[in-house]
């Protein structure tokens, strides 16, 4: 039970955390301050959700492991985040489509985890959702800008679109700690968040003028640990102060 | 107008100043007074959206959740800066495309000290320290300057920025009271950032061409000599507290003026930079233009859209 418990939170926080590391990456180089400002705030939310979900991972391992050690001294091959949300920054299109896609799942996601039976966990989402619904009606908003544009940018962003879907089956891939706390009335079945998922996602890009991609062929293996090569450089910058100095307090 | 009504509302407008009022956007003011202002706030704003970079560099490298959180949480800050000081700028007439214009084709000039690089993470508390350290004590007495919606955006961005700065000391005290790897990475941003800290206090007062006008219009209150004296008798003790040596073997100091005498400032070096041939000038202004060229098409469709959205709408109303 700790051992499945401690699994499925590190299966909702790495998401957060490999999607804030990607989108802090854009601080300072968005195409206005505006955005600057948003994608740093997003950015910010995603990092401070991470905190409070490995704090309690860590409280729960209960042997001296700290925030930091679970986020930034695993191996690849042990962060369990949606190949999603490593994908990179190709361009402003895909950042947003990737955080759209993202978080339309976040959203439903964060509604079902409020009504955990693991009263912290619940107490995380409800103070998450509040975040997570700006980011979902910033990213949607730029898929309805960008969709509905100019047609350069309708084609960046349908590009963006037809290359991201196929890993968005992923999000509803149950793990063994997803089924363990499904059945402890803890964690949230994703299987039943799909229909849903995809209503929203196509009612927006609709909205948008933009194609629902047909492809039947998706991606899986990030919840499994196993990423795609974007990932190990990913982490090479995540974890660089912490493996070059170990043991320290900074 | 005649000569004689402009000389009688710049006699009006001077005595308002020097009775401590407020000048608004709407009022009357000298050309000189509103070209100074655009001047220096833009060069604020630019200093704040420049800055950003060198702090940027350390978000995906920041070597804690907690200070990686900080870290964000004041770039973000300099980001709001950086708006709110664009937005007081607009009110004297200029829009932000051109002050972008003259920030991107080098006519309009930002704080120098974002042309050194952050190559190590103490650079990030050496920043916060020293370089925010200078930034308040250039700015506070910007919060009772003559122009309104710059006096009430300094206070705001003051607050913000003592904040920052106990930060960044606070990173300082950290690696100073850690292991000795950390300590030496301490000193070391010291050392680097110390001078170049000094030098962004301005030129001295012989050498500066715009103190005479600004203190008139309390832009200015004190000379930048004055300013960076301030600076080094209260800079030095806190390094002392936390065991880091000034890299200035003549720092000493004078029980006489009840200060630090100090060394020489390579002014040459100060110059350089100012003139755009610093370590990273290049790479700053490659950064920014290539964020705003590389946005050009996102900024074109968040147009398009609107005035399509707009055009729905009216076609609906009819």
């Amino acid at each position: 039970m700790k051992k499945s418990l401690y699994n499925y939170i590190l299966g909702i926080a790495d998401n957060s955390l490999i999607l804030g590391q990607r989108i802090g990456e854009l601080c300072g180089h968005g195409p206005s301050l505006e955005t600057d400002i948003a994608c740093t705030n997003i950015s910010l939310d995603l990092l401070g959700q991470v905190r409070s979900y490995y704090q309690y991972a860590a409280k729960i391992a209960g042997d001296g492991r700290t925030e930091d050690d679970i986020a930034m001294l695993r191996k690849e091959r042990e962060y369990v985040n949606v190949l999603l949300v490593e994908q990179p920054n190709t361009d402003f299109a895909y950042t947003m489509a990737r955080h759209f896609l993202f978080d339309e799942y976040h959203l439903l996601f964060l509604t079902e985890l409020k009504k955990s039976k693991d009263m912290t966990l619940a107490a995380i989402a409800t103070k998450c959702i509040k975040e997570v619904r700006y980011h979902q009606r910033f990213s949607s908003d730029w898929i309805r800008r960008l969709g509905d544009g100019t047609e350069e940018s309708q084609n960046r962003m349908q590009a963006a679109i037809d290359d991201l879907w196929t890993y968005t089956d992923e999000l509803f891939h149950q793990t063994d700690a997803d089924k363990a706390m499904v059945s402890e009335g803890i964690g949230v079945d994703v299987t039943k968040l799909k229909n849903a998922y995809y209503e929203k996602v196509n009612t927006v890009l609709e909205e948008s003028t933009l194609t629902i991609p047909e492809s039947k062929y998706f991606q899986k293996g990030g919840k499994m640990g196993i990423h795609t090569e974007h990932m190990g450089f990913l982490l090479a910058e995540l974890q660089y102060m912490q493996r070059t100095y170990p043991n320290m307090e900074w | 107008m005649s000569e004689e009504q402009i000389r009688n509302l710049e006699k009006q407008f001077e005595e308002r100043i020097a009775r401590d009022e407020k000048i608004e956007p709407k009022d009357w003011m000298p050309e000189k007074y509103r070209q100074t202002h655009i001047r220096q706030m833009s060069q604020h704003a630019h200093s704040e959206v420049v800055g950003m970079l060198p702090e940027g560099n350390w978000i995906t490298r920041a070597p804690s959740l907690r200070r990686k959180v900080a870290l964000l949480a004041k770039v973000q800050d300099e980001a709001g800066h950086g708006l709110y000081l664009y937005s007081a700028t607009e009110t004297l007439g200029i829009s932000r495309e051109e002050m972008y214009e003259q920030l991107h084709t080098g006519k309009a000039k930002y704080s120098s000290i974002f042309n050194y690089p952050t190559i190590t993470w103490a650079d990030i508390g050496a920043i916060g320290w020293l370089v925010d350290g200078a930034a308040i004590i250039n700015q506070v007495p910007l919060c009772s300057t003559s122009f309104g919606p710059y006096a009430r955006a300094m206070v705001r961005v003051c607050k913000e920025e003592s904040f920052h700065q106990r930060q960044g000391y606070e990173i300082m005290i950290k690696l100073s009271s850690g292991t000795p790897e950390q300590k030496e990475m301490a000193q070391d941003a010291l050392n680097r950032w110390w001078w170049p800290s000094l030098m962004m206090l301005g030129p001295t007062d012989a050498e500066s061409v715009h103190t005479e006008q600004s203190m008139k219009w309390k832009l200015k209150r004190k000379s930048n000599d004055e300013l960076r004296q301030q600076f080094i008798d209260q800079t030095v003790p806190q390094a002392d507290l936390i065991g880091l040596t000034i890299p200035d073997p003549d720092l000493k100091w004078n029980e006489e003026r009840g200060s630090y005498d100090f060394g020489e400032i390579d002014w040459d070096e100060f110059w350089q930079v100012v003139k755009g041939h610093g370590p990273m000038n290049k790479e700053r202004m490659k950064a920014r233009v290539g964020a705003w060229e590389r946005g050009e098409w996102v900024r074109d469709a968040a147009m398009a859209h609107a005035e399509k959205k707009a055009e729905r709408k009216e076609k609906e109303a009819v």
